[in-house]
């Protein structure tokens, strides 16, 4: 018998070659099977683009599941906790499930494609629990992760770089909208849709073509600062947009194995998708228990004194050196374009309600001595970056 | 037209009167909507030849319990009872058994029977109390739960150590090393390895099948009798009592839908559109029909929707119908002889062997079969002279390869034939015409997902705290005032009544809190 040659090491998408050409530091990760750049020359510089020109970060290794079929709404309805009734076709909605016990598996997008059509995109993958979720519905579910290639390209000027694509429709793509484009004898998707809390589009199309688009809008880009990053400069951005990454922010559900580790909707902040009102939902029964007898935990964005970051750190209701530890950091920085020391963190309820002040308990190393420092912060309510260019419909040119 | 109920209970199988019985008696209005034309779901007698009538399914009364026909004050009227099982030996040493007396076997095996008897009478009666309330459930801070279970193990305990360690030796093994360790004689290994395997998707030698065995006796001891008229008059004495009680049945009413309103049931619609309104439902129906058919998945949870989907419960017993024109031969047979339970399973490996082919979707070439003729102590069941065998023959597997297709049919009825006449060389000149119902037509008339007759099947991952699934095991579905009152739910299938019984218990304990 002659060997099979399997390919075990991680996959590579389709940008690869483009990517690859780019990188000058060599610095590679995993995510979800595929290799996937940290930074490929400078993560301050990568970071910028993204808030002053146009970052364009390979997304092909999103998850993502194509949902059709009679059923397909009432099966999306009964999965996520937000009616998605009303998101008509040409519409996304970023929306979040649930386990039986109310207890978040994961965030993601879900993009109305035509009418009846769906794709869902995640970070994880979901397929088990998708094609439980199934069982009664008249609906197809198929993973289609490596059948499309897709693009970030997020910044100010993303608008005007796509515009020299000759892309159209896009002076009237409002933020969670999509269109259709026809290029290199294949459908483009555009979607007004990213990770980064600025304006900024994702581009969906068929791996073929992929290094096509690549080259198309680097060319559309050249004069418009566009530049690739890696997922270090995006990290930064998701965190002043105040956005959640799995595995940090929260654990999804299904990877825990201690009890009180999962997070329902409500205790990570996102009650406002939850929909009380629209017919059975995955969770619902345990989420409404909840409401009534009251949530055990509370996510905040604290801003923070001082510039020393508060990685993994402690947070406490005073100051003092008594005070009660009340909930801990899970995501921090230094935030570049607000100038302020940001954090994401979990408390016990009822700690936290914006407005709130609280204290962390933050420790730095100077030449190899560690000093601690308790700083106070502020409970904000509001993502710390979000720019009204984001929403502007059509976005300014460039 | 719109009608309030106290309650509205799916489906008038014997469960399903028992239950309604058991509410109208505490004060409930309750109505009954069973979707044939006659009640007592399965439980009926129907006439399968003109003037021949017979059990449509399980045509032997051994497991109904007696705290059930206390409770509803049930006089049943049997056309026999304490019937012996008799194993056909192709010459004329059958084998009989009744209680813990064998004939037809050497002394060591006489004693060793009544040893066995003996133990598998005591383990029946520690599960029986069980049986009959709600299983406790796991993993909670309820008292009354956890008396339960401590109760539980402290009957165990209270047998003594030799005992309790033979109990939980016993209790997940199967009968056929059980039965191989203890007796000599083929012919009564081979029934008591049928009396385990009855009316399941399982071989003597598969694991659980003491737990089944145990079952079956864990009513009147394995007391078995013969209900005059048929087991339609089982159910008939129910829905009489029920009515007597004031529960209204309608039967040609077939529901079609559960009606809910914010996770909560409201009331019941059926096939013609009819609404009936009620905050409690109550379902004789198998879990997965209704939760996935007259509930809907949408409507519950995904785990649990999983949960449900994943029952086992596809069917592998056969009902068989005989119209006779005289009783057949059998050799060494008295008269009364054939008024008992006649088994033919002539060695465990006979029966272990009858299983394989249903594991891959064929039926037995040489099947097993329990057979009655009804109508020798019952005239009401065949014209003068006429006679009426009614049999359950395994193994007949719902998932059959070619969805029991005429071909397939015929093949098993030839089986069915080519075996009966090894003990009865008459019966192809006896018979007038025949009936044979597979799980599948079982299914269509009945209503049973996979015709399974228990509806589930009864293993010990399917039992006590996990019938029908873990975390619903109290008869309660995850639907405020809607629960189950089936075989489905715990204890499981036979005539019983337990779970119709014990459903109706939590049901008015809950209102009157």
């Amino acid at each position: 018998m002659t060997p099979v040659k399997i390919n075990t090491g991680r996959l590579r998408t389709p940008f690869y070659p483009r990517l690859a050409e780019l990188d000058f530091l060599n610095t590679w990760h995993n995510w979800a099977g595929y290799t996937s750049a940290e930074a490929l020359y400078c993560e301050d510089m990568e970071y910028f683009a993204i808030r002053n020109s146009t970052g364009v970060f390979d997304i092909t290794p999103m998850t993502k599941y194509r949902i059709t079929g009679p059923d397909a709404l009432d099966y999306l309805n009964r999965l996520v906790t937000r009616d998605m009734r009303k998101i008509k076709p040409g519409r996304v909605a970023y929306a979040i499930w649930c386990d039986d016990q109310g207890q978040v598996i994961d965030d993601g997008t879900i993009f109305h494609l035509r009418e009846g059509e769906y794709r869902l995109c995640s970070q994880e993958r979901h397929f088990a629990w998708l094609t439980t979720a199934a069982i009664g519905f008249d609906v197809s579910i198929k993973e289609e992760t490596a059948e499309v290639a897709a693009l970030a390209v997020q910044g100010p000027t993303s608008y005007s770089v796509l515009k020299n694509m000759a892309i159209d429709g896009l002076d009237t793509l409002k933020p969670f909208g999509l269109i259709h484009h026809q290029i290199f004898g294949t459908e483009l998707m555009i979607s007004r849709t990213g990770f980064t809390g600025d304006l900024g589009y994702e581009l969906w199309i068929d791996p073929d073509k992929a290094i096509d688009l690549w080259d198309a809008l680097f060319e559309a880009g050249k004069l418009h600062g566009i530049k690739a990053i890696g997922t270090h400069a995006l990290g930064l951005a998701r965190k002043e947009a105040g956005y959640l990454a799995p595995f940090e922010d929260f654990l999804p559900a299904e990877a825990t194995v201690r009890t009180g580790r999962t997070r329902s909707p409500l205790e990570i902040g996102m009650e406002w998708l939850v929909d009380f009102n629209k017919d059975n939902f995955n969770g619902r029964r345990a989420l409404l228990k909840e409401k009534a007898e009251g949530s055990k935990w509370r996510l905040v964005r604290l801003d923070i004194e001082g510039n020393k970051t508060a990685d993994h750190s402690y947070i406490y209701s005073q100051g003092k050196n008594n005070s009660e530890e009340i909930g801990f950091i899970t995501s921090a920085a230094w935030s570049p374009i607000c100038k302020q020391n940001i954090a994401l963190g979990t408390v016990k309820a009822p700690y936290g309600k914006p407005g709130d002040n609280v204290w962390v308990e933050v420790y730095y190393q100077r030449e190899m001595h560690w000093n601690k420092v308790m700083a106070k912060a502020t409970v904000v309510d509001k993502p710390f970056w979000f720019p009204p260019r984001r929403g502007a419909t059509p976005p300014a040119p460039f | 037209m719109i009608d309030k109920y106290d309650a509205i209970v799916i489906g008038a199988g014997h469960n399903g009167l028992v239950c309604s019985a058991l509410l109208a008696k505490a004060g409930k209005k309750v109505l009954v909507l069973e979707a044939n034309n006659q009640v007592g779901g399965a439980a009926i007698t129907r006439e399968f030849a003109e003037g021949y009538s017979a059990s449509a399914c399980a045509h032997l009364l051994y497991q109904l319990q007696p705290q059930v026909e206390k409770d509803l004050n049930l006089n049943l009227k049997l056309a026999s009872k304490n019937m012996s099982t008799i194993v056909l030996s192709k010459g004329i040493e059958h084998v009989s058994y009744c209680g813990s007396k064998v004939t037809g076997v050497n002394d060591s095996d006489q004693k060793n029977f009544k040893e066995f008897t003996k133990r598998m009478t005591k383990f029946a009666n520690l599960l029986k109390p069980y049986l009959n309330k709600a299983p406790p459930r796991l993993g909670t801070k309820n008292k009354k739960d956890l008396f339960t279970l401590a109760m539980l193990g402290f009957d165990l305990r209270r047998m003594g150590q030799v005992e309790m360690r033979e109990f939980l030796r016993l209790i997940g093994m199967n009968i056929y090393d059980e039965l191989d360790e203890r007796f000599e004689s083929p012919l009564l290994k081979g029934g008591l390895s049928l009396d385990s395997v009855l009316g399941t998707h399982l071989g003597p030698r598969s694991p659980n099948t003491i737990l089944t065995y145990l079952y079956r006796m864990a009513g009147k001891h394995g007391e078995i009798s013969l209900p005059e008229g048929g087991m339609g008059s089982v159910s008939k004495a129910l829905s009489d009592c029920a009515e007597a009680a004031g529960v209204e049945i309608k039967t040609n009413s077939q529901v079609k839908k559960v009606l809910l309103a914010k996770g909560a049931a409201t009331g019941v619609e059926l096939n013609d559109g009819t609404v009936y309104n009620s905050e409690i439902v109550v379902s004789n129906a198998d879990p997965k029909k209704t939760m996935l058919e007259l509930v809907g998945a949408r409507n519950v949870e995904t785990r649990f929707t999983h949960r449900i989907d994943n029952i086992r419960m596809k069917g592998n017993a056969a009902k068989l119908h005989i119209a006779l024109n005289k009783l057949p031969t059998i050799k060494g047979f008295s008269d009364a002889d054939y008024g008992q339970r006649i088994l033919i399973a002539p060695d465990e490996n006979y029966v272990e062997k009858a299983f394989n082919p249903a594991k891959y979707g064929k039926s037995s070439p040489q099947p097993v079969m329990e057979i009655t003729f009804p109508s020798v102590n019952d005239d009401s069941l065949a014209p003068s002279g006429g006679h009426v065998m009614s049999a359950i023959v395994q193994y007949a597997p719902y998932k059959h390869k070619s969805d029991w297709n005429e071909e397939a049919r015929n093949n098993f009825k030839n089986a069915i034939y080519s075996v009966l006449k090894q003990y009865m060389p008459d019966i192809d000149s006896c018979t007038l015409s025949m009936e044979l119902l597979t799980p599948v037509d079982l299914e269509n008339e009945f209503h049973i997902t996979g015709g399974h007759w228990h509806h589930g099947e009864l293993t010990l991952d399917q039992f006590m705290f996990v019938r029908p699934v873990a975390g619903s095991a109290q008869y309660q579905m995850p639907i405020d005032g809607l629960y189950l009152c089936g075989a489905g739910s715990h204890p499981g299938g036979g005539i019983s009544g337990a779970s119709g019984r014990n459903a109706a218990q939590v049901i008015l304990k809950k209102g009157n809190k």
